[in-house]
């Protein structure tokens, strides 16, 4: 069974003045038990949005309007207040994407630990600040963080440290899965790479399930099992790692992967993509990437596409992964 | 440590400053008191002669030799606490008049004040953290309100309403006339009932600023990714509410609390000479419409001086409640 499933996950963001837009629609996925899951996708696409919805942390003005995130068994759209606090240890984690700023200022690292360790002790379970040492270093350790890291204040800590610091935290609650909303996005390439790398280290150890939310496919296709390709709020492709790079099924994914260079090729020809993303707050039939896609057909303009299995993944297509249709019986293959 | 060297050196530098300030300022107004005074005497008509002129030099001590020699001489009497005598109170010396009205202000503007922070702040607090809510839109409307009202207008209407029409506190004054202030309890309680309107009026006139403050800062500091990352991590409401962010939302308004701490010795001008109150406010009130120049001087030197001493204690202060200021 697997550990997250959600089905028809929809968000809006309703400002009490302003315009709604709905920034999910209708997601449908499922996240296996230690699998690496990435989430891919430009600016706004809504993948942060839906990474928060998976792990309740959606707040006014955005708010889950459908949809049910059954995790571990439990329908953990609907908890609320204590519960779902309780729920946040064993259950889910998330490391934030300027985890610089995720520390507060004035508590140093150790204080930090304890804070977590207080929040979720269990009636008789100690947390002194011995304990409290104990577990900060054996953190931090995981990290490659030294304890004297316990001590200091977060402004004396680098960016990749402190980003460190707050994975250590995130693994404090022993969660079970760690949804990491562009964990390296504020640091430089070097520091992006080594934290990468701890990042694959400790869910090989810890066999935790990661969700990787990213606008960098170079860095998804390079940690994960499976990537999820989301435009305009809808998860349009959904295959192994590896089958990406070579074959992908959705033109939206094949001109993000054109987007990227061979960095062994002798002359490097970087594609873009024309025009720009929907309007969120519009909600317009047909596939949303109708406007910007070579193969758009008469179908595309007004049949939004389901996720459909395609070979080992999934892909929202009407050309690449045509339904067959009831009234004519056959199928347009390729 | 080097944080706290560095804080006391400019303190005291700061303090040098006032005091040569004090010092060149009188020196570089237009007139002087014994044109004021010659000035006032050729108003009832008078012919002014030149002896009439000199006794009132004399009288006002007016300065002789170099401007270095009086410098010399006006940092010597500051350290003797020598302010000469004033125009006001003949009697007394300036030291004597000021060293009685400064514990009558000391006591109310700076209980009220320490009132009005701590009320404010727990408002904005609770406000800031029910952003949005009915809880919230009561506590801000409430503050709006109080907020324009003119503290004088407000004094006015409660010694209309509650001492003049009801007769339950004492028309003006700080304690009942006829009585010598000493420390007795019957003379405190008179002393009490004689404050709580001025009281009154100072503290709900300044608590909206408590208010706004520390709801905004709330709101901001709600807006943090580490209050995200804190609910992530399931950390207790309480915790979240008050160490992350009451805690971190408080930082700006300590500055803003000793410098209001530091305006305590100012007095309230307005409040105090509306209820006649006896401290520094009415003194300074008293000084300026008497043209009473060696009152003014000392007023605004102690004035200045406890607002130096008020920065820096919360210099000092900072440092322990922010650890980022001592890098």
């Amino acid at each position: 069974m697997a550990l997250l499933s959600a089905s028809g996950v929809n968000v809006v963001y309703q400002p009490s003045r302003g315009q709604r837009i709905s920034a999910v629609r209708d997601v449908d996925l499922s996240l296996e038990q230690g699998e690496f899951v990435g989430l891919v996708g430009e600016s706004g696409c809504g993948k942060s949005t839906l990474g928060f919805a998976l792990t309740r942390m959606l707040r006014p003005p955005a708010r889950l309007e459908r949809g049910q995130i059954i995790f571990d068994g439990v329908d953990v759209s609907s908890l609320d207040g204590e519960e779902l606090r309780r729920r946040r240890r064993n259950g889910f984690a998330l490391v934030l994407q300027s985890g610089m700023n995720a520390l507060n200022p004035v508590r140093t690292v150790g204080r930090h630990f304890g804070d977590i360790l207080k929040a979720h002790a269990e009636p008789g379970e100690k947390h002194s600040a011995a304990a409290v040492r104990e577990r900060g270093t054996e953190l931090l350790g995981k990290v490659h963080l030294d304890p004297d890291v316990l001590s200091r204040f977060p402004h004396e800590l680098s960016g990749g440290m402190r980003q460190r610091v707050s994975i250590a935290l995130a693994l404090s609650l022993e969660p079970q899965l760690i949804v990491f909303d562009e964990p390296t996005t504020a640091l430089d390439v070097i520091v992006q790479g080594a934290v990468m790398q701890t990042i694959k280290e400790l869910q090989r150890e810890h066999k935790f399930t990661a969700l990787l939310i990213s606008h960098d496919l170079g860095v998804v296709l390079e940690s994960t099992d499976r990537v999820l390709v989301m435009y305009a709020g809808r998860i349009v492709e959904d295959q192994p790692s590896r089958d990406l790079l070579t074959g992908p099924h959705h033109p939206y994914t094949e001109a993000l992967l054109s987007c990227y260079g061979d960095p062994r090729a002798d002359e490097v020809q970087l594609g873009e993509i024309p025009g720009s993303p929907p309007d969120l707050s519009l909600s317009e039939p047909g596939c949303p990437f109708t406007p910007r896609c070579p193969l758009a057909e008469e179908v595309c303009h007004t049949v939004d596409p389901p996720l459909t299995i395609l070979g080992r993944g999934r892909a929202a297509c009407h050309v690449r992964a045509p339904l067959v249709s009831v009234e004519s019986g056959a199928a347009h293959v390729r | 440590m080097r944080y706290v060297l560095r804080k006391v050196a400019l303190f005291v530098l700061t303090v040098w400053a006032a005091v040569t300030l004090n010092f060149a300022l009188p020196r570089l107004m237009p007139g002087s008191p014994v044109d004021a005074a010659l000035s006032k005497l050729a108003a009832t008509g008078q012919q002014i002669t030149n002896a009439q002129r000199k006794a009132i030099e004399i009288q006002l001590g007016a300065p002789h030799g170099s401007l270095l020699g009086q410098y010399w001489d006006y940092l010597k009497n500051i350290a003797q606490l020598k302010f000469g005598r004033s125009y006001s109170f003949p009697t007394e010396t300036v030291a004597h008049t000021i060293g009685k009205a400064l514990p009558w202000t000391l006591v109310l503007v700076g209980a009220t004040t320490i009132f009005a922070f701590i009320v404010g702040t727990v408002l904005g607090v609770y406000a800031g953290w029910r952003r949005g809510t009915r809880a919230d839109s009561s506590v801000t409307i409430g503050a709006t309100f109080f907020a324009g009202v003119p503290p004088f207008w407000l004094g006015l209407l409660l010694l209309y309403a509650l001492a003049y029409k009801l007769n339950w506190f004492a028309i003006k004054g700080g304690y009942t006339p006829g009585l010598t202030p000493n420390l007795s309890l019957s003379f405190l309680s008179d002393a009490a009932q004689h404050s709580v309107l001025p009281a009154l009026t100072l503290a709900i006139t300044t608590l909206s600023g408590w208010v706004f403050g520390m709801r905004n800062n709330m709101i901001n500091v709600l807006g943090e990714d580490y209050i995200t990352f804190a609910e992530a991590n399931g950390l207790r409401t309480r915790t979240i509410a008050l160490l992350y962010t009451a805690r971190n939302a408080l930082l700006p308004n300590v500055t803003s609390f000793g410098l209001s701490l530091g305006a305590v010795v100012g007095g309230s001008v307005l409040v105090e000479s509306v209820f006649s109150y006896p401290g520094l406010g009415n003194l300074l009130y008293i000084a300026v419409t008497n043209h009473d120049f060696p009152l003014m001087q000392a007023l605004l030197l102690v004035i200045c001086l406890s607002m130096l001493v008020a920065i820096f204690i919360v210099d000092l202060l900072y440092a322990r409640l922010d650890p980022r200021v001592l890098r």
